[in-house]
């Protein structure tokens, strides 16, 4: 419990979360009203359409995530962290879960607030949450905010540099996962395991994989055991490595 | 007690640190000693369990760091007061160390009081001067009430006040009856600061003794006399055998003390104008020792060194 509270100390106590916080809220935010007031007759406003721009907040929270351990790494914190808690695993740990928590938040208020503000500039449209599918697509943001940020803090971790874990996990999310179904022949098939396109099978937006090999939740814990790897051979390395 | 045991590492081709054992004692200040890339600061990350060792083994009263239990209660340490997040306050850089020790917040606002912080608890790290952000490192050091202290060259880059503020602060310390040890690349400073030394070159161990005796056996010890009758004192001396060499007008004397050369003069009834016991430059002992472990070879000319120095522990 005591290393959760210096975990958020330590996360509240600079400016970069705040500002990448709102960052990750406003944005999408912000996005989702310009496609939804824009859409008339042609685009049809359904509940995964007020989510079509949530990505945009899941990459600032990843930024989010990646920094907040980097910039440990950046300025030797790291160093203070270990020696104030030797177990690593544990520090880390503490870490992930604050971050993962902020995360979650973060991603519920993208949800949440993405769907009002279509609510608002649609009140013709059928956006009413009145199936589990409509749960999962808005709620489920918070999970996949969550794990994102998992999966960032393993990098970031596993990278130490901000620049190097940024531009990683900006690149891989918004363009690699893309242009590999480029690759001819088993570029599709490819395509279909990546992580974060098996995040958007979950909520239900982006490009629909043909004969989908889960349901939607069967995606997610295919998505939060990536995630869970990656922080697992980020953990093991930081604990036999030098601080 | 720290004590370390065969403690070696390795970086790449690089031996930071070979083979070295040495106890530091409870109690004391502790003096640990080398010229630039000695391997000081590595020896010191060991200890913390920050470097694991590629050899060997830090113990910090019996355990290993990383075996310890909330570790800012047993030992606090200054490796390099910059290690802190410029745009985070101090009081918040304490405020987290405490917590993940369980240490009660008030301790903060105590260890910013003991250090002098308490006026700038709330502005950014990043904006201190070096003598600001050292005291914050003393004063994370601190926080547990630890009975051991590590300081990785704590006086580097102060001025005159903030060295004099740190070593009476260190002084303190093993008053109180704790464990301090604190490095330097600078004897003149250890020899002011320290009463046990631990002297290392490339990252092997060249002495550990109490500073007095370091720098007794380091220095050689002479007597300068001076007499109208020189040429008299010179043959009385010259019957003793101890080696006498000519200085101007007067003659120095090695192996035979101050007292001894006044009773000879008095039997032989030569006048003395001067009896003066002299010491070596610490400097200059330094580095007849260090001198062929020293990383960085400098052209230094010979003498060029500063003025004697009164051991500490006096
Ligand atoms: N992380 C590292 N990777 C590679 N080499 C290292 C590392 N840390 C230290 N070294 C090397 O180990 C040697 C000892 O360095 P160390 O910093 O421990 O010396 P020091 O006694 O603290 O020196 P100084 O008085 O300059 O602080 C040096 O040759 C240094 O280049
Ligand atoms: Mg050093």
């Amino acid at each position: 419990m005591s290393l959760l509270t210096a975990e958020r100390i330590k996360l509240f106590s600079t400016r970069s979360p705040w500002w990448c916080g709102l960052a990750a809220v406003v944005l999408p935010i912000g996005f989702t009203a310009l496609l939804v007031g824009q859409a008339n007759g042609g685009l049809e406003v359904g509940v995964t359409t007020t989510q079509a721009t949530a990505n945009l907040g899941r990459s600032v929270v990843m930024v989010l995530a990646a920094l907040a351990v980097t910039t440990e790494y950046r300025f030797s914190t790291i160093r203070s962290t270990f020696q104030a808690t030797p177990n690593r695993i544990a520090a880390l740990l503490a870490k992930t879960a604050v971050v993962a928590a902020l995360a979650g938040v973060l991603g519920e208020l993208v949800a949440f607030g993405s769907w009002g503000v279509s609510r608002l500039l649609k009140p013709s449209a059928d956006l009413a949450l009145d199936s589990a599918d409509d749960w999962r697509s808005v709620a489920g943001e918070g999970l996949v905010f969550a794990l994102a940020a998992v999966l960032a803090l393993g990098v970031g971790i596993l990278v130490r540099q901000t620049a190097g874990a940024v531009a990683l996990l900006l690149v891989y999310s918004l363009l690699v996962e893309n242009l590999i179904q480029l690759i001819p022949t088993a570029g599709e098939d490819i395509h279909r395991w990546m992580p974060f396109v098996a995040a958007d099978q979950f909520i239900g937006v982006g490009q629909r994989i043909p004969d989908p090999a889960f349901g939607p939740w069967g995606y997610l814990v295919y998505f939060a055991g990536i995630s869970l790897v990656v922080l697992a051979a980020a953990l093991v390395t930081a604990n036999r490595r030098d601080a | 007690m720290i004590e370390a045991v065969g403690l070696t590492k390795r970086y790449g081709k690089t031996l930071a640190v070979d083979n070295l054992s040495f106890t530091v004692p409870t109690g004391r200040v502790t003096g640990f000693l080398g010229p630039n890339g000695a391997g000081k600061s590595t020896t010191m990350r060991m200890i913390l369990g920050l470097d694991t060792p590629s050899g060997g083994s830090a113990l910090i009263d019996g355990k290993r760091y990383r075996d310890l239990h909330q570790p800012l209660r047993t030992v606090g340490a200054l490796l390099d007061a910059k290690w802190v997040h410029p745009n985070r306050s101090a009081r918040a850089h304490l405020a987290w160390m405490a917590k993940s020790n369980r240490l009660p917040a008030k301790r903060v606002d105590e260890v910013l009081d003991i250090v002098g912080l308490s006026a700038v608890a709330g502005k950014r790290a990043g904006g201190f001067s070096l003598g600001m952000s050292q005291r914050l490192g003393i004063a994370a050091a601190l926080l547990g009430d630890p009975q051991v202290l590590l300081f990785d060259e704590p006086v580097n880059g102060l001025d005159p006040e903030g060295i004099l503020w740190i070593r009476k602060f260190m002084h303190r310390l093993a008053d109180e009856g704790r464990t301090v040890f604190v490095s330097s690349h600078l004897l003149s400073e250890m020899a002011l600061t320290a009463q046990e030394l631990v002297v290392i070159g490339r990252g092997k161990l060249i002495s550990q003794s109490s500073t007095e005796d370091f720098v007794s056996q380091a220095t050689e010890n002479t007597v300068r006399v001076r007499s109208p009758q020189l040429g008299a004192l010179r043959t009385a001396l010259g019957r003793t055998g101890v080696s006498i060499r000519d200085e101007g007008e007067s003659l120095i004397v090695s192996g035979m003390d101050c007292a001894d050369i006044g009773e000879l003069a008095a039997q032989t009834g030569t006048v003395l104008h001067e009896l003066s016991p002299q010491r070596g430059s610490l400097e200059e002992a330094f580095m007849q020792l260090t001198g062929d472990s020293v990383e960085y070879h400098t052209e230094i000319a010979e003498g060029q060194v500063p003025a004697t120095l009164v051991p500490a522990g006096k």
